[in-house]
């Protein structure tokens, strides 16, 4: 059911590589509750990797192990063939990792522009006492962050509301600038946490299309949790499913699709 | 460069021109435009580099004398760039509106025979590749913007840049030919194509000479005394008259700069960040900016409204007199001063006006409040009448002498007459050429001596000698009372209202008129906003009853008005509706202009003008519409049929 190790190629001509990271046998347990049980996955580079299922079903708790917030029970997660430790948020980050959030963690009283930039504070070398008088290597260091935020700016297409502060954006356009802000951190993979939840059909689209181009322009991994099966199945080259913290099922969008399990974990199954 | 400088007064061809720009003003901005937040720009000399690599690019690519050269996209200079180096090939630019769907370009791509297309990015690019086996000379795709188009088959499509990059490095082998062809252009070469939106039929494809746009431009630019220190901001669609004449017509001539908007939706940011010195808008433009400012002074405090109500009264009262430079007593003079500093000039100043020495407005009639808040900020607002076939400009109005119910003077080199049946005539150094492959219409159109008819009903105002357009000379007909009928003159006046965006007036062979309306969703939503009503859709606000009471309030005042005038009295307004959808150019019952179709919103709203007259109170509706990517939907509605208060008519009074 898996991929060949060294990669394959998409209907569509993209070339994936080898696996850039891997979950064995992973379990997560909060005292009594079994959140997630002995799931194995990888995830390879240039893919866009979708994790799906019901409500509860262990998604987001998934995707807080891959991002390192959660620190698994059992199993072991490898990334660029190394076994990671349990990390502090900054080593995640500059490990490569950036994600968006399912309800919009962006600062409110900040305009667009300042938002983006945080998300390249990993990315800074000059020291706070140059940075805070803003003196030498700190003014040019910000110039080139800027350029780089503002090729991201383009690429989004937010020009237009770049000196706005965040909280009067509409919601979604503020999903728009979260993922702005993860870009901007220039990742190896990118986790988004429902990137279309609450939008209308051409909030949608435009989302879909720009995480197809983020995909093929930048060559960013890019694993996802959404609960729109349409927008998945279109979207991405491989699925994950799982349901009561199993997993069950694993491969291409087609072949999930025609899946026994999964269709009775979505249809429900008649019991009696 | 010797031949440059020679050329100078009587540069015969836009590359002609461009090459005495570099020779006048070299080192001078020539195009800027934002990218990645900052406005870049290039001189003349940089921007006639750019354009001769493209040229060279061209030629390697086999662009041939007389080939047509499409060019789809947003007012960027790397568009305006490929339209001049397609002239320097011997090729004609074709621009096309970049909004349009896919259908319509076929139309026009297979009528020119286009062998080339410059698309603006990968949307326009999938429109030209759904549409390329019926378009049959197609021979090959250029992009501007890279992204999104590196999975597509390259063989017949190229990144403008590359195309460059090749003409650069292939400038030995075709730098003879090209001088060559940019010898051979004279004043009778074809400058540019450009389609009409076609308020009826097909669009017509109009071919206008180097003489047609270089006169025009000349006469224009000294009429208002256009320098090459003036600025422009290009916005509107490429593809229009108008802004070829301003972005390339008079910007080659006076040698002025082009300044592009970083994305449409920046405009208005942009806008402000230049400060043209010239600009041009249609009149839905300033209503806009009217109604926004209006919007944000009703949310303003107490005070800061009292300041802005007290000297707009002042200015409404002084500033257009203070403008066309009239006598003002030294009290009033005193008062618009604190005016200016306290209202006008921060006004101005974020609205992007500051700098303003001349402005225009046509297409469509200018509400006279609207025009009037303009003028009284200072701000030289001046109406024109123009069309495509006239390289724009037939008549506009001097310094001095503007007001908001006429067009103005004939241009200069044009002259006006006007037939039996009200019809207005021009012949000028503007006057297209032809319709391409279409002598029938070309014909019909221009007669021998070159006489074009406008299809607009005026007359010239004794007096003043300015010419006052009533409405489309087929447009106005009788009632069966023989009574004049004009439907754009109620249009118009029911369309000064900021709630009403659009309204379409019949009653053509009937005995009374009734009219559609389509409220304003921006104006409408904030005034509901404010008086807490609760709508989900813009079918629900739309047939709201106090939207409803509110309309017809207008109706009424309208239907007084009219029933001043003498002639027209016939034109009040007994019923209305409301109704349940924008009119819309993708659902073909606006032009891309924004013009209605009156045809169209007849045949396809049968069934709504029948309930107008036979006196129902509501009808059930099933409307066809076209999303923007050209799906199709249903919306079904019931609407209300409202009864207008109509005036008694001052028969007597009048005359």
């Amino acid at each position: 059911m898996n991929a060949p190790s060294e990669g394959y190629i998409t209907p569509d001509g993209r070339k994936i590589g080898g696996v850039l990271m891997e979950m064995k046998n992973i379990t997560l347990r909060f005292g009594g509750v079994v959140a997630i049980k002995d799931i194995s996955f990888d995830i390879r580079e240039g893919e866009i990797r979708a994790i799906i299922g019901p409500n509860g079903a262990g998604k987001s708790s998934m995707l807080n192990v891959i991002s390192g917030f959660y620190i698994p029970t059992e199993g072991e997660v490898w990334f660029k063939g190394r076994k990671r430790g349990p990390m502090k948020p900054y080593e995640v980050a500059r490990l490569g990792i950036a994600r968006t959030f399912q309800n919009i963690a962006l600062f409110d009283g900040m305009s667009v522009l300042d938002n983006i930039l945080t998300g390249r504070l990993t990315l800074m070398k000059s020291g706070l006492l140059s940075q805070a008088f803003w003196y030498g290597a700190a003014a040019k260091e910000e110039d080139e962050h800027r350029e780089k935020v503002e090729k991201i700016i383009d690429f989004l297409e937010i020009q237009n509301i770049r000196k706005t502060p965040v909280g009067r954006l509409p919601y979604g356009l503020k999903k728009r600038v979260e993922l702005a802000r993860a870009l901007a951190a220039e990742p190896r993979i990118l986790l988004l946490d429902e990137p279309m939840a609450g939008m209308n059909v051409e909030e949608k689209e435009d989302m879909c299309r720009f995480i197809l181009d983020v995909n093929d322009e930048f060559g960013t991994t890019i694993a996802l949790i959404e609960h729109d099966m349409g927008v998945v199945m279109d979207l991405s080259d491989r699925v994950v499913v799982m349901d009561y913290g199993r997993k069950i099922g694993d491969g291409t969008p087609d072949e999930v699709r025609n899946n026994q399990d999964v269709i009775d974990a979505y249809l429900g199954v008649a019991h009696g | 460069m010797a031949d440059a400088q020679a050329a100078g007064e009587t540069a015969q061809s836009i590359p002609a021109l461009l090459a005495r720009n570099v020779a006048r003003y070299g080192a001078m901005p020539a195009y800027r435009e934002k990218e990645f937040g900052i406005w870049q720009s290039w001189t003349w000399a940089q921007a006639a580099e750019e354009i001769r690599a493209m040229a060279l690019g061209f030629l390697s690519l086999g662009v041939a004398r007389g080939d047509h050269v499409a060019i789809i996209g947003r007012n960027r200079p790397a568009h305006y760039w490929a339209m001049v180096a397609a002239q320097m090939c011997g090729a004609v630019p074709v621009p096309l509106y970049q909004d349009a769907v896919a259908e319509e370009m076929a139309y026009v791509l297979e009528h020119c025979g286009a062998r080339f297309v410059v698309c603006g990015d990968q949307e326009q690019v999938d429109k030209v590749v759904e549409i390329g086996d019926r378009v049959q000379n197609l021979q090959h795709v250029i992009y501007t913007d890279k992204r999104g188009m590196r999975k597509y088959d390259h063989a017949r499509m190229n990144a403008l840049a590359d195309v460059q990059a090749e003409g650069r490095a292939g400038h030995f082998r075709y730098e003879e030919e090209l001088n060559q062809r940019i010898a051979e252009l004279t004043y009778d070469s074809t400058c540019v194509m450009l389609y009409t939106s076609g308020t009826t039929g097909k669009p017509k494809g109009v071919v206008l000479s180097n003489r047609n746009i270089i006169e025009t431009a000349r006469n224009s630019a000294e009429f208002d005394k256009l320098r090459h220190t003036d600025e422009v901001l290009a916005y509107l669609p490429m593809a229009w008259v108008g802004d070829f004449i301003f972005s390339i017509g008079q910007a080659y001539w006076a040698g002025f700069t082009v300044n592009c908007p970083e994305s449409p939706a920046t405009m208005m940011t942009d806008l402000r960040e230049i400060g043209p010195t010239y600009f041009f808008a249609p009149p839905r433009v300033f209503e806009g900016q009217l109604t926004n400012v209006m919007i944000r002074m009703e949310d303003a405090g107490r005070f800061k409204k009292w300041v802005f109500d007290h000297y707009m009264k002042v200015a409404r009262k002084v500033g257009p007199a203070i403008l066309d430079g009239k006598p003002v007593s030294a009290a009033d003079r005193l008062a618009y001063g604190l005016g200016n500093l306290f209202v006008y000039g921060p006004l101005k100043n974020t609205l992007g006006f500051s700098r303003i020495r001349v402005g225009y407005t046509a297409g469509e009639a200018i509400g006279p409040e609207i025009f009037d808040f303009y003028r009284s900020l200072g701000i030289n607002l001046k109406q024109l009448y123009g069309q495509t076939e006239a390289s724009v400009f037939i008549t506009q109005q001097p310094d001095g002498q503007v007001r908001s119910d006429t067009v103005g003077v004939p241009s200069p080199g044009v002259e006006l007459k006007i037939a039996e049946n009200g019809e207005v005539f021009y012949r000028g150094p503007g006057t297209f050429v032809e319709y391409y492959k279409n002598p029938e219409s070309t014909a019909s159109t221009k007669d021998a001596e070159g006489w074009v008819a406008t299809g607009d009903a005026g007359f010239f105002e004794p007096g003043s000698g300015h010419l006052r357009i009533i409405d489309r000379a087929k447009d106005v007909g009788k009632m069966a009372d023989g009574r004049l009928f004009a439907p754009k003159y109620v249009e118009n006046k029911l369309k000064f209202y900021p709630n009403i965006l659009e309204a379409v007036v019949f009653g053509n062979g009937r005995d009374r008129c009734t009219a559609f309306i389509n409220i304003d969703l921006n104006a409408v939503g904030n005034w509901a906003e404010r008086n807490n009503i609760a709508y989900a859709s813009y079918q629900e606000l739309a047939g709201h009853p106090k939207v409803y009471d509110m309309i017809a309030a207008h109706v009424a005042e309208v239907n007084a008005s009219v029933a001043q005038d003498p002639m027209l009295s016939g034109c009040q307004i007994h019923r209305f509706l409301i109704l349940h959808k924008e009119l819309d150019a993708d659902d073909g019952e606006m032009t891309r202009t924004r013009k209605v179709r009156r045809n169209v919103v007849e045949s396809k709203y049968a069934d709504l003008i029948e309930a107008l007259y036979d006196g129902r109170d509501s009808i059930y509706t099933e409307t066809e519409v076209t999303y923007e990517d050209g799906r199709k939907g249903v919306i079904r509605a019931t609407l209300r049929i409202a009864d207008a208060i109509v005036a008694p008519e001052h028969r007597m009074a009048a005359e």
